[in-house]
């Protein structure tokens, strides 16, 4: 069985081949070798999915990770790195080695062509091939997944989610969106993609396009600010940061499924968590300096309704709200270091925003804010988030970028932590501390250590996976929104 | 010498809780002596090591360097004497120490067959690293195996073989699986779950004989009903028992150490705890010994508190259990037996290879216990219960709230209800 899989398998990645070297030496058209490639490879995950997974039992989805080369460090999985890093640096930097020129596309991304104008009534960007692929992934990925947790219906729902969301929220729809008003400059129209893991949000092009956008334009704006200040903490509050980050995001969709066989990498060691509050919170930082210097900025130059010194107020009254809530609100809830870093931080905020409001200072933060934005997309945009976010995979797990690098996941983090609903209980005294649970975390939590305990884990990092609880031999982990009502 | 010091023979489950509460109560210097792992691990979980989901590391439940942080001194050694009245601890590399307290948290060893040749090479228990890395090297040798004995590390140790492509065969010497512990029927759900993975079970059947051959290796296991079965491998788990194995003049024995409800020996300053202790006296429907993990780590918590100088006793509190039998999870909470006696009764859901078995009592209903299978059940639900003395139709009206399966499984609460309405009446 496993033999005939296995040439099902070969026979697909033949087709995948075959497809770019007629495309390469012109004997098939660039529309049917692309639709052969992106088939076949679909099918080869898909296939080595079902030889892997149709018929296993649910203790065994997780048998002899740390055994294989791929996913545990080894050889493999080194060299899978090195060739995830090596596209994603030629995806941000080198595009052209790819064939993508401005006037006229040549190579691999003119292969795409045809299919992009068909979608949106452009010819292929880079960006164009690194969605289609990503989509792929996520979906062939995500069979994947579903096939190995077949018996778990929160994993099922959850992966289902995700792939949804990936095909017609990052994908088609904005594709779509795009060709239906040609006359429009470029602007994000994925409804999910939310500022700060969308950083260009409020940068100054990004405003003039939506500004310029009629109705979508300003529907993406308005959109965008209710997700930051209404829906993101609404949601948080009932469900936990996972309603975005395991069942919505696109970061997040490519981890669950392609990244699964890497989970288990994360570093569970105290060391790595204290590293990965202090980086995580450095960029959500990065990004509030960079978003607030870029706005005030813009609005300095472009008379709008909002002015430059309304906009440093409401900053102000942002800042003061939050210390204050921290303050009186959440005090026990978090610790000594993290309460003395908000408050610094906070402080040197309110001086800048103070110093600005009354002196006009262009630069609010002391720094240009086009080299704040400049350094932003080239060292979180781009560096972190895909070169070592995903070409790092193999090494430190599939959540890097989650973890230790996106805005996003910090804001929502805090939120959960401090007012969320969602926590992961435990079952009474049945923890037999196995590590199942620890190993499996791809946020790198030790879920163990409170396990074992008997105590709730709530975590600013957890994005509710659910896998814990799936692994746990005993059932004593359980993702929970509600109160428990044990009233007798 | 003067100086205080309290020694624990044992890194496991027993000994490391007794620790780590001691500490935290107190300063005293503390040294763990084990000569199987330098750290502790979970025992529960060498079975993930064998298949390839964890690393021996990550089975350790504390980081390495939380030892040296919390000032728990460990030595790799074996105890080869004590001296109670001296108060002195010889190890077999020939050092010594003085004690001020003393805790024995030795844990079990596995019970042997009384049959001749047990020795022979593929013969073997599942219980110590050593037992794990003995079979990781060996185990692409084997094709076939027999595993003697149905318990919980019988079945673990078939699951690790499965997952090698090794052929098993078990031999169970009662009619049905745990036939001490579950129903017939329940066992039923087991035997259902070994087969579907493709092992072979013989009932009623012991080991009569091993066969070997000339390099003295097991080849084939002679039954009692005289069939030949081929083995290259024979594990055996018919069950463990304390491991007592040690030279303390005048400590009371029985089965295990003879401790009383503050876990103290007939030794002055002598404690033990976990699985090699007996208790003298039992709460009702409890047993003397009980080698769980559960149990050892709430004796560590208590033998923690009084070692700090605030003498606790040990309360057994609500029985509760768990295990997995490949795919189907066990949970138990309160003392089911394996067949009700004639004050008791009892009531079954079925669904789906799932399974809820309640029993209580025949005349007032009070709730006694509750088997599930495949089903995870609230704890703190049933603790609550037990408690409070509720009986068997409260429980199944409030059995919303024991649910503890993840979000979007089945709720079988009304089917439950239904299902108890119909057999009531």
């Amino acid at each position: 069985m496993i033999l005939k899989i296995n040439k099902i398998l070969w026979f697909f990645l033949s087709l995948c081949i075959l497809g770019c070297v007629g495309y390469f030496l012109e004997l098939l058209t660039a529309s049917f070798s692309l639709a052969l490639v992106l088939v076949s490879i679909f099918f080869a995950i898909v296939f080595q999915a079902f030889s892997k997974f149709y018929s296993s039992s649910a203790s065994a989805a997780n048998e002899n990770i740390w055994f294989q080369s791929i996913s545990n460090k080894g050889f493999l999985g080194k060299v899978l790195a090195v060739a995830l890093t090596g596209f994603y640096v030629i995806i941000y930097w080198y595009p052209h080695l790819l064939g993508y020129k401005k006037d006229g596309n040549t190579g691999f991304v003119a292969m795409f062509d045809s299919f992009s104008f068909a979608l949106n009534g452009h010819v292929a960007s880079q960006w164009f091939v690194y969605g289609t692929l990503y989509t792929l992934c996520i979906l062939g990925f995500g069979v994947r997944f579903l096939l190995k947790y077949k018996h778990n219906r929160y994993q099922q729902v959850r992966t289902l989610s995700l792939m949804f969301f990936q095909l017609f929220f990052a994908f088609l729809i904005p594709e779509i969106l795009t060709k239906l008003n040609p006359e429009l400059d470029y602007f994000s129209k994925d409804i999910k993609n939310m500022w700060p893991l969308n950083y260009y949000l409020f940068e100054d092009w990004h405003l003039k396009a939506l500004l310029n956008g009629h109705t979508l334009g300003y529907f993406f704006l308005i959109w965008g600010l209710l997700l930051i200040f209404i829906v993101s903490p609404v949601l948080t509050y009932f469900y936990g940061k996972r309603w975005y980050c395991s069942w919505v995001c696109g970061c997040g969709g490519l981890a669950e499924t392609a990244g699964d066989s890497f989970r288990h990498l994360s570093d569970k060691s105290t060391k790595a968590w204290k590293i990965e509050r202090y980086i995580i919170h450095g960029v959500l930082l990065f990004v509030i300096l960079t978003t607030i210097s870029v706005v005030y900025s813009f609005l300095l130059d472009n008379q709008l309704l909002l002015s430059p010194a309304l906009f440093l107020i409401i900053c102000i009254g942002l800042v003061v709200a939050f210390g204050v809530y921290v303050w009186f609100f959440s005090k026990e809830k978090l610790a000594n270091d993290a309460k003395k870093s908000i408050a610094i931080v906070s402080l040197i905020l309110l001086v800048c925003l103070l110093f600005s409001l009354f002196t006009g200072n262009r630069s609010v933060f002391f720094i240009d804010g086009n080299a704040l934005k400049s350094w932003y997309g080239f060292y979180i945009g781009a560096a972190f988030s895909g070169v070592i976010g995903v070409g790092f995979y193999p090494i430190f797990g599939s959540r890097v970028w989650c973890r230790f690098g996106c805005p996003m996941a910090a804001i929502l983090g805090f939120q959960q932590k401090i007012f969320s609903r969602f926590r992961i209980t435990t079952n009474g005294s049945q923890c037999i501390s196995c590590g199942n649970c620890s190993t499996s975390c791809e946020m790198g939590i030790d879920v163990r250590a409170y396990a074992q305990k008997g105590e709730d884990i709530v975590r600013s990092s957890c994005v509710g996976c659910g896998i814990c609880s799936e692994v746990c031999p005993r059932g004593v982990l359980k993702l929970e929104n509600g109160k428990i009502g044990i009233d007798f | 010498m003067n100086t205080e010091k309290v020694y624990i023979i044992g890194n496991g489950v027993a000994g490391v809780n007794t620790a780590i509460n001691l500490r935290r109560l107190s300063n005293v210097p503390i040294c763990m002596v084990s000569d199987e792992a330098d750290f502790f691990f979970s025992r529960t979980a060498i079975m993930y090591i064998f298949m390839g989901q964890m690393r021996l590391e990550d089975t350790q439940p504390y980081e390495n360097n939380f030892w040296v942080k919390n000032k728990i001194e460990l030595k790799n050694a074996k105890v080869s004497k004590v001296d109670p009245e001296k108060k002195v601890i010889f190890f077999s590399d020939g050092g010594f120490d003085s004690y001020s307290k003393l805790v024995i948290a030795t844990g079990s060893i596995p019970m042997q067959l009384p049959i001749e040749n047990s020795s022979l090479k593929g013969i073997s228990n599942l219980y110590h690293l050593q037992d794990l890395e003995k079979l990781s090297e060996t185990y692409s040798n084997i094709k076939e195996a027999v595993i003697i004995g149905g318990g919980l590390i019988g079945i673990e140790l078939a699951e690790m073989l499965v997952s090698k492509g090794i052929k098993v065969t078990f031999l169970i010497r009662e009619s049905y699986f745990w036939s001490n512990i579950i129903s017939s029927r329940e066992g039923e759900l087991i035997e259902t779950q070994i087969q579907k993975h493709g092992i072979k079970i013989h009932f009623e059947t012991e080991a009569k004989q091993f066969i070997s051959n000339e390099k003295a290796e097991v080849i084939s296991v002679e039954t009692s009903k005289n069939e030949m079965i081929f083995a290259q491998y024979v594990g055996i788990t018919i069950g463990v028992k304390p491991n007592i194995n040690f030279d303390i003049s005048s400590l009371e024995l029985n089965k295990g150490i003879l401790v009383n409800e503050n876990l103290e020996t007939n030794l002055p300053d002598i404690y033990a705890a976990g699985d090699c202790a007996e208790l003298r006296q039992v709460a009702n429907g409890r047993r003397a010994i009980e080698a769980v993990w559960y149990t050892a780590k709430a004796m560590g918590e208590s033998l923690g508190k009084t070692l700090s100088g605030n003498k606790t006793t040990y309360l057994q509190g609500n029985w509760f259990n768990s295990a997995k039998f490949f795919d189907l999870e066990y949970q138990t909470y309160g003392i089911v037996p394996a067949i009700c006696s004639d004050s008791q009764d009892e009531f079954y859901f079925e669904k789906d290879d799932k399974m809820i078995r309640f029993v209580f009592d025949k005349i007032s209903k009070e709730f006694i216990g509750v088997n599930t299978w495949g089903i995870r059940l609230r704890q703190d639900f049933f603790e609550r219960i037990l408690d409070t003395k509720k009986d068997i139709i409260f429980t199944i009206d409030k059995i919303e709230m024991a649910f503890f399966d993840p979000e979007f499984y089945p709720k079988y609460g009304k089917e439950i209800k239904e299902t108890f309405k119909k057999l009531m009446l």
